[in-house]
């Protein structure tokens, strides 16, 4: 009906109505049908789309005209929204520089006694060409002997052995990508395999520690980002229902002339979508303020432990990802708002 | 195009506004509404427009029940009722365009066909010089005759006014009741809703008149025929 009517050309109100399908005798009047009720009426893709940007632009034209109130809420939102973000950028700084440790967690395979120099230094050789190794370092008995007598003290008790009770080591350490515990674990049976090795042990405990650790911090922020996030939607609950009370009378017209709830909640969902957008867009800003303003600091640190580890911000994945989660949460506490709002609201 | 059979409304709080009212409005007919306040009119046009639902009996709508309309289903039957507030109804912060446009924004009609239309209606009721105008801006007759331009953009079949020359002397009045008159001479069945006896007895267009939720008398000024 719409898409029939819209065809037509020329004036609305002068033009006689279109010919009535009448199942009716005529009367002496032309008459308009009374359509049947039809469900969904729905316009079509391309003017259902322009409308949607309309409304899009019209909300973000609507919180433009009070800056200070919309600014507002969005840096009360930005700020929720800023601290489990940071939280976690901060972990994942902290997990790559577990990783710039290089060595704390190597691999140590005694060898058996009867292994030769010759032959350890060979199967060194072949350990390296492994993918998941990065470095091999041989430590022959009359050297494990010497880093023993001078760091143990003990050199008078071995004077008195008749033999070398060390076994030659091979040191390995797992490349970046393997560290992870999972990974050193099954790198650590492969070298147990070996043959003339007798033992390899993983110094595991200081990297499930800290895997642990890091483990407790990701749980610690996705509990506080769970409650900012709720946060955020009453905050944008809230100030849509104050929105919604502003423009009762507005709702009631548009309801008298046929507006549906789609058609009446429009305006809300984007207005909230543009706070969660806003309010994330700002929590970016100060995340990476904060963190431009860390990283002098850290980096000298770094320097003073011979590190050259770096403080890295936002990536552009976890930024798009902040945007659409405050997006989305604008969205939904706009949503909840209307839902529970909207329907008060009747003509009377 | 309306039939009213055995409508009774009873507010909470007991006020009965309607009792058990029958009446029928014949499509393409322009019809007055009239009585005293308190007679029912208001709650009749509300009954028809679905604000309200009636305690018991049946409105149908050229042969559509509204008992049988769900509340999702409100906005479209309202769509086809064009609805003319004794108090515009209109939106201040929008223009006068913007207000007319509001119905078929809400029809998803695309922007050329609506700024057609919107003209049209303007043309229409003669406010066209004022599209761009802030209804605040506008006299108490040219409000409602941007509401009746809202009324009529969508080209509905039914038109309801209530006291539509409520605040207007006589002369806008008549103005007013004469586009109705033009409305329904395209086709539109149109119920006026008005205490304005004289106005009405000086059209020859059948009055239905209200006395306590009752059909007191239905007929034609002067005893003049169709």
């Amino acid at each position: 009906m719409i898409g029939r009517r819209s065809r037509k050309r020329g004036a609305a109100v002068r033009r006689p109505p279109p010919p009535p399908r009448q199942r009716r005798p005529r009367g002496a009047r032309a008459r308009l049908t009374w359509p049947r009720l039809r469900w969904p009426q729905l316009a079509s893709p391309r003017v259902y789309a322009a409308r949607h940007l309309q409304v899009l632009i019209e909300s973000l034209g609507r919180l433009a005209r009070q800056p200070v109130a919309s600014l507002m809420t969005a840096a009360v939102i930005g700020i929720a929204l800023a601290l489990p973000s940071g939280l976690l950028t901060l972990l994942d700084n902290l997990q790559r520089l577990s990783l710039s440790w290089e060595g704390t967690a190597s691999i140590s395979v005694f060898l058996h006694d009867e292994v030769t120099g010759d032959r350890a230094r060979k199967l060194a050789e072949e350990l390296r060409s492994w993918p998941e190794i990065s470095t091999v370092n041989y430590i022959s008995r009359d050297e494990a002997l010497a880093e023993f007598r001078q760091h143990s003290g003990f050199g008078e008790v071995l004077d008195a052995l008749e033999t070398n009770p060390l076994p030659g080591v091979l040191v390995v350490e797992p490349t970046r990508q393997d560290l992870t515990p999972a990974g050193a674990e099954v790198l650590l049976e492969r070298l147990q395999a070996l043959e003339g090795a007798d033992l390899a042990q993983l110094d595991l405990q200081w990297v499930q520690r800290f895997a642990a650790l890091m483990e407790i911090g990701r749980r610690g922020v996705l509990v506080v980002g769970a409650l900012l996030a709720l946060a955020v939607l009453l905050i944008v609950g809230n100030t849509i229902r104050l929105d919604i009370q502003n423009r009762r009378e507005e709702i009631e017209v548009t309801k008298l002339i046929g507006g549906t709830d789609a058609f009446i909640r429009r305006p809300f969902l984007y207005t909230g979508f543009w706070y969660g957008l806003g309010g994330a867009l700002l929590a970016w800003v100060l995340v990476q303020l904060a963190f431009l303003l860390l990283r002098g600091p850290v980096a000298h640190l770094a320097g003073l432990y011979d590190s050259s580890f770096l403080l890295q911000p936002l990536g552009l994945l976890d930024s798009l990802t902040l945007l659409l989660a405050g997006a989305l949460l604008g969205w939904l506490g706009s949503g909840l708002a209307v839902s529970r709002h909207l329907r008060d609201i009747e003509p009377s | 195009m309306i039939r009213f059979d055995n409508v009774s409304k009873r507010y909470p709080g007991g006020h009965e506004a309607l009792r058990g009212l029958s009446l029928h409005v014949p499509a393409g007919q322009l019809t007055f509404l009239t009585g005293h306040s308190g007679a029912g009119k208001s709650t009749l046009l509300k009954l028809i427009s679905l604000i309200e639902r009636p305690t018991s009996g049946n409105i149908l709508i050229d042969g559509q029940n509204l008992n049988r309309v769900s509340r999702r289903q409100i906005p479209f039957v309202r769509r086809k009722v064009g609805i003319i507030f004794q108090n515009h109804q209109l939106l201040f912060d929008r223009t006068v365009f913007d207000n007319v446009a509001l119905p078929l924004i809400i029809a998803g009609h695309d922007h050329r066909e609506i700024g057609r239309r919107v003209r049209a209606a303007l043309d229409k009721v003669g406010l066209l010089e004022h599209e761009r105008a802030y209804p605040i801006t506008l006299s108490g007759g040219e409000q409602q005759r941007v509401g009746i331009a809202r009324a009529v953009v969508n080209r509905p079949p039914l038109l309801l006014a209530d006291e539509p020359t409520g605040n207007l002397d006589p002369e806008l009045s008549r103005e007013i009741m004469h586009l109705f008159e033009q409305f329904n001479q395209v086709g539109v069945t149109v119920l006026i809703a008005t205490h304005d006896i004289d106005l009405i007895s000086r059209l020859n267009h059948p009055i239905l008149i209200l006395k306590a939720g009752r059909l007191q008398a239905a007929g034609y000024a002067r005893g003049a025929a169709p």
